[in-house]
């Protein structure tokens, strides 16, 4: 027998999933700061270096809330050449896409232009990502799809960008985040969602985002710790206001993604719009189906963080309300609530399930054959 | 059971930490305050290389306003998702009652007793001038 000394970092330990799987939410970092810069006028430089950036988060330059390990990353993620967790193609193929097998990773690339009040730069840094995107990670590795991200709060310029990105492969969606200076049915935002649907791209709806309102409906917090479980309110409220502007009305093609926000929630959701819709659907009558009716027909859930409850009979009640067909398996790579895809099912799921589960739904919703 | 050479003693300083793989078991061998600690270097929660994590200390509370930090350096926590775990037992603080680790018995022995066996360890070097941190498996 070898006994082997081994230096750090290790790898993990390869998972047990030997099937093919997609991985719906995977955030590339930029190795150093001035990445971006190749993609960006040389007025941006200067603009950059001379005025910085400024969020609709006020007073602010990180996070609004500290994270739970180094750039909310796995520790064991930092590749071996340097720079933070995620920067590193070589290094995501080694520990991500090889050992679990992923056929398709989805790119949500998360420190872009989005939130940033100066709508021009942000326009600029959005375009520069989706430049970015293609010319470090899926030009290089063909697992790997890119989200447009865009300058949500310029519906305009946002929708551009859609459109400039429109047909080409590299992308397989538009991504906004959950936090955005107001709920994202509101009119600002439609030019997006037409944008998208003529493009046949799906709309991701990511937790976080720098709009400027407290991150709880009731105020700022104390804790990280709300920081992560109010995610699930605040999509709540961006999909009760996609449902009740009709969004979906006006643009019946229309399908978007809610990713890294839980889906655990989605049933109460809908029982609680569809028993006030029964009263007040003269308030909102360019709805011409029940709210649940719309959530089911047109939203997509991403896994992670998994929901987790002691019974797993709670999880399949739940599931059988979303449908097994709207689940897209995600791990959050490189972040550190990570989900490892063999130990996020229980036991007594079906074959087909966990087919449409980990792979087929996803290369459905995406249009990868 | 065996006996399994880890490292010299000079070469595991207190705080320091080596890994090793016996029978295709993933081991971190761990001087905590001069102490040996032997344990299976993965999560029991989603399978994480476990000892990637950092050494810190216990935070518990009896009561809101009351924090206690106690065991300092001897509280693994896990690279992915913050899991804690105790250095020496394998025991969980997260969830004792579903999620232990697996921990084995490590001890110095002096080389003078290794080169006599039943030890394995190939890649090391022993001498017999030297002690040596076993971890038994």
């Amino acid at each position: 027998m070898n006994v082997q000394l081994r230096e750090r970092p290790q790898t993990a330990p390869s998972s047990g999933v030997k099937t093919a799987i997609a991985d719906c939410d995977i955030h590339p970092a930029r190795a150093t700061n001035d990445e971006l810069y190749p993609f960006l006028a040389k007025r941006w430089h200067a603009h950059l270096e001379t005025f910085g950036v400024h969020s609709y988060q006020g007073m602010m330059g990180g996070p609004p809330y500290p994270k739970a390990q180094p750039n909310a990353s796995r520790r064991d993620a930092y590749p071996p050449e340097g720079g933070p967790q995620g920067s590193s193609l070589s290094f995501m193929q080694k520990q991500l896409l090889d050992p679990n097998n992923v056929a398709l990773g989805v790119l949500n690339p998360l420190n872009t232009g989005q939130g940033i009040r100066n709508q021009d730069l942000a326009a600029a840094i959005c375009a520069a990502v989706n430049d970015w995107q293609i010319e470090k990670w899926t030009s290089k590795e063909p697992r790997l799809k890119a989200s447009v991200v865009v300058a949500n709060e310029d519906g305009v310029s946002a929708a551009a960008e859609i459109r400039k990105r429109a047909g080409d492969p590299n992308f397989v969606q538009v991504l906004l985040l959950s936090r955005n200076v107001e709920p994202l049915g509101q009119r600002r935002y439609w030019p997006i969602y037409e944008a998208a649907q003529e493009a046949g791209l799906p709309v991701g709806v990511h937790a976080f985002g720098f709009g400027g309102n407290p991150i709880t409906a009731s105020g700022w917090p104390s804790y990280y710790i709300e920081e992560m479980v109010g995610h699930s309110q605040c999509q709540q409220t961006a999909l009760a206001s996609l449902v009740l502007e009709g969004v979906f009305e006006r643009f019946p093609r229309l399908k978007m993604v809610m990713v890294e926000a839980g889906f655990g929630w989605a049933p109460s959701l809908a029982w609680r719009l569809d028993k006030v819709f029964s009263r007040l659907h003269a308030e909102v009558p360019h709805l011409k189906r029940k709210p649940s009716e719309y959530i089911r027909d047109h939203i997509w859930w991403t896994t992670q963080p998994m929901e987790d409850p002691e019974s797993r009979d709670h999880l399949f009640q739940t599931i059988e309300w979303i449908g097994w067909d709207k689940l897209l398996f995600a791990t959050d790579y490189p972040h550190w609530d990570y989900d490892e895809p063999s130990r996020v099912l229980p036991a007594g799921v079906s074959d087909a399930d966990k087919q449409a589960f980990y792979l087929d739904n996803a290369k459905k919703l995406y249009g990868i054959s | 059971m065996a006996r399994h050479v880890i490292a010299p003693v000079d070469e595991l300083p207190p705080g320091s930490r080596k890994f090793i793989e016996i029978e295709g078991r993933p081991i971190a061998g761990c001087n905590v305050k001069g102490e040996g600690c032997g344990l299976l270097n993965r999560c029991p929660h989603q399978g994480a290389a476990l000892c990637e994590g950092p050494l810190i200390g216990l935070a518990s509370s009896s009561d809101p306003g009351e924090i206690e930090y106690t065991k300092l350096g001897e509280i693994l926590r896990c690279p992915w998702h913050g899991w804690e775990f105790d250095i020496r037992t394998g025991q969980s603080y997260c969830d004792p009652r579903r999620f232990r680790v697996r921990a084995y018995p490590v001890n110095v022995e002096p080389g003078t007793n290794l080169v006599k066996g039943p030890y394995v360890a190939e890649t090391i070097k022993v001498a017999v001038e030297s002690d040596y941190v076993v971890v038994e498996l």
